[in-house]
């Protein structure tokens, strides 16, 4: 049905196409003229939404479509236009899921999702900058706190380098949720915390071992050996193409604690580990939902 | 009441345009300008004003300046004599800035006369590196603090400042801290950057600049010497620039080099006389560094009439600066598709 649907449309015929070629073609002059000419926004973290849309996630969206074929849930969940956190587990020895979270919000919340990212990335030079441009900043409680504020929507991964390179055996088991600092800037902001589940991230380069000294030398927190990685070289960095599902579940609410709340140990870990029983809990549910890994 | 006003590093760009704006004040009785050379056109210092702007030659790195304030019955002091030049040594430089604002204060400590103390000083003090947090308030700490050069020796003026604040709790004592200047009289390390013809970046970095417009700094700096508004404040215009887009904006194509390439041209630069490129420079080049103006803006109910980006194109206007030959290449290819466009819409 919907092909003949389709099919109607030429009535109008190829005019209508060609101008549309046409615009498209004025669209990407306008676009590269902005680009050359430097007449584009950002803000004062150093996002470009411009680049970010047209350019960083235009190039995310076919792995995110047909390589990891993500599929997300509890939308409903993630604020149309306030502030609010992400909280989600952290997997696959590279942070891709990241990534894919970033296209998932995005294009299917419509929300641009400011991540809180490790110093690692932002000593780095090309990295770091770029992390910028696409709207994630350092993890830390001014940056965190600033943003929540200002209405945005806030990602971050409290279990770190502990859980995204954790060995395969361990997957899917949630690791330490560091200080609980995102429950503290919660607070502070009264901030609702959705839990967010990835599923499938686990499984894009399974850790088999490791090379600490190397890492070491190299100041990385470490080096992960998989079933291509490093015996295929460049080729071994490939994912393996996991089935993906992210869900989003009911947001905690943190509106209801007194700001001052933020600096009492007892009540910052109750909730941390509240978030941390949530998100496992999704997990669960959504492994099982998923079943094999490889269909 | 009238007030007399003593100014600082009333020779350079800045401090002149602030002492005759404040001349220019009605309630301004008299403006006594200092700096240890004279200003560069008399026009500019005195102009028609001249009645009540003077000028005192003093080296702020002696004494007299104790018996200018106490001659003069100075009750408002803008100090602005903080240089980061590179015409001088370094040592001289910092002697200049420090131990001038040591013999200022002292003076200031002194004098009964004395209501109100402005100091410029710069956002430079948040130093830049990449575990910093974005955006800067006043109260932050940054993650390591500058420890040479105009970032260390604002550093220890400020140090100085809180130390007269705590003795002369009496006096109203303000701090600034600018960012980068930017307009069509501004001449600094960041503007003859913009103005070379191929300005070298670092490889991988791309930094948040913040700039503000001169006529913005000097209505800054005058409210403080007329209101008192005691505290720290940053002042910087609204919004940011990343390098690449100010570069992009001015037209330049630019050279990237890996960072110790470019430490390296910095000081063949530094050596010829050129350009100064510090450590810290090479620092702000790399993770650049933005600040909060939010308590200015609350505290004075004005913020700056220029943001960030309207401050560059002022600049880039009076330096016959603009967009240039990439702009130009596409216009040029928009003019191409839209003519190559236009026929079949004709026969339509």
């Amino acid at each position: 049905m919907t092909r003949t649907s389709d099919e109607g449309s030429p009535g109008v015929p190829g005019d209508a196409r060609e101008r549309s070629g046409d615009e498209r073609l004025a669209e990407l002059l306008a676009f590269l003229r902005r680009r050359v000419t430097g007449e584009y926004e950002v803000d004062e973290f150093g996002f470009d939404p411009e680049l970010n849309d047209k350019v960083v996630l235009e190039l995310l969206r076919p792995v995110y479509r047909h390589w990891f074929r993500v599929e997300t849930s509890g939308l409903e969940h993630v604020p149309a236009d306030s502030g609010a956190l992400v909280v989600a587990n952290h997997s696959g020895t590279l942070p891709v899921d990241a990534l894919m979270m970033q296209v998932a919000l995005h294009d299917e919340a419509h929300r641009p999702v400011r991540l809180l990212g490790a110093d690692l990335v932002y000593q780095l030079p090309v990295l770091g900058h770029l992390a910028r441009k696409t709207g994630h900043t350092l993890a830390c409680p001014e940056d965190a706190d600033r943003l929540l504020r200002g209405g945005e929507l806030v990602g971050v991964f409290p279990e770190g380098f502990k859980g995204v390179g954790k060995p395969f055996s361990q997957r899917y088991r949630l690791q330490r949720f560091g200080r609980g600092g995102f429950a503290a800037s919660a607070i502070r902001a009264g901030a609702p915390i959705i839990p967010c589940a990835i599923v499938g991230a686990e499984e894009i380069y399974p850790k088999i071992g490791d090379m600490p000294a190397l890492a070491r030398l190299l100041g990385l927190p470490y080096l992960p050996i998989t079933p291509l990685f490093p015996w295929l070289g460049p080729l071994g960095l490939v994912p393996l193409p996991s089935k993906w599902l992210i869900e989003f579940g009911e947001p905690i609410r943190t509106d209801d604690y007194d700001p001052i709340d933020a600096d009492d140990p007892m009540l910052v870990f109750n909730l941390t580990d509240q978030v941390r029983e949530t998100i496992q809990g999704l997990l669960d549910t959504l492994r099982r939902r998923r079943g094999p890994a490889f269909p | 009441m009238t007030h007399t006003v003593l100014v600082t590093g009333v020779s350079r760009h800045i401090g002149a345009r602030v002492a005759s704006v404040l001349a220019a004040d009605p309630g301004v009785g008299r403006v006594v300008g200092v700096d240890t050379v004279p200003p560069p056109s008399p026009a500019r210092a005195g102009g028609s004003q001249a009645g009540r702007l003077e000028f005192v030659r003093v080296d702020l790195r002696s004494p007299d300046i104790a018996q200018v304030i106490a001659a003069a019955d100075v009750d408002v002091v803008v100090h602005m004599s903080l240089i980061g030049g590179p015409s001088r040594s370094r040592s001289a430089v910092k002697e200049h800035n420090v131990i001038g604002t040591m013999h200022l204060l002292g003076a200031c400590q002194r004098s009964t006369s004395v209501r109100r103390v402005v100091v410029r000083s710069t956002t430079a003090v948040y130093g830049s590196a990449p575990n910093d947090p974005a955006v800067f308030t006043e109260d932050g700490e940054p993650a390591e603090a500058p420890h040479s050069g105009y970032a260390k020796d604002a550093g220890d003026v400020e140090g100085y400042v809180r130390g007269f604040a705590r003795r002369r709790p009496d006096v109203v004592t303000s701090t600034l801290r600018f960012a980068n200047f930017m307009g069509p009289g501004v001449d600094s390390p960041l503007t003859r950057y913009f103005t070379r013809p191929v300005p070298p970046r670092v490889l991988g970095f791309d930094p948040r600049l913040q700039f503000v417009h001169e006529d913005d700094g000097v209505e800054a700096l005058r409210r403080m010497a007329l209101e008192d508004h005691p505290g720290t404040f940053n002042v910087a215009g609204d919004g940011v620039l990343l390098l690449s887009q100010c570069l992009r904006r001015a037209g330049r194509l630019s050279l990237p080099v890996p960072s110790p390439l470019f430490r390296l041209l910095g000081e063949v630069a530094r050596t010829a006389g050129g350009v100064d490129f510090s450590p810290e420079q090479l620092k702000l080049m790399c993770h650049g560094r933005v600040v909060d103006c939010g308590r200015l803006t609350r505290e004075l109910g004005w913020r700056p009439k220029f943001g960030t980006a309207a401050a560059f194109e002022d600049f880039l206007r009076s330096r016959g600066v603009s967009g240039g030959l990439t702009a130009a290449v596409a216009d040029r290819l928009s003019d191409l598709a839209s003519s190559r466009s236009a026929p079949p819409r004709d026969d339509l």
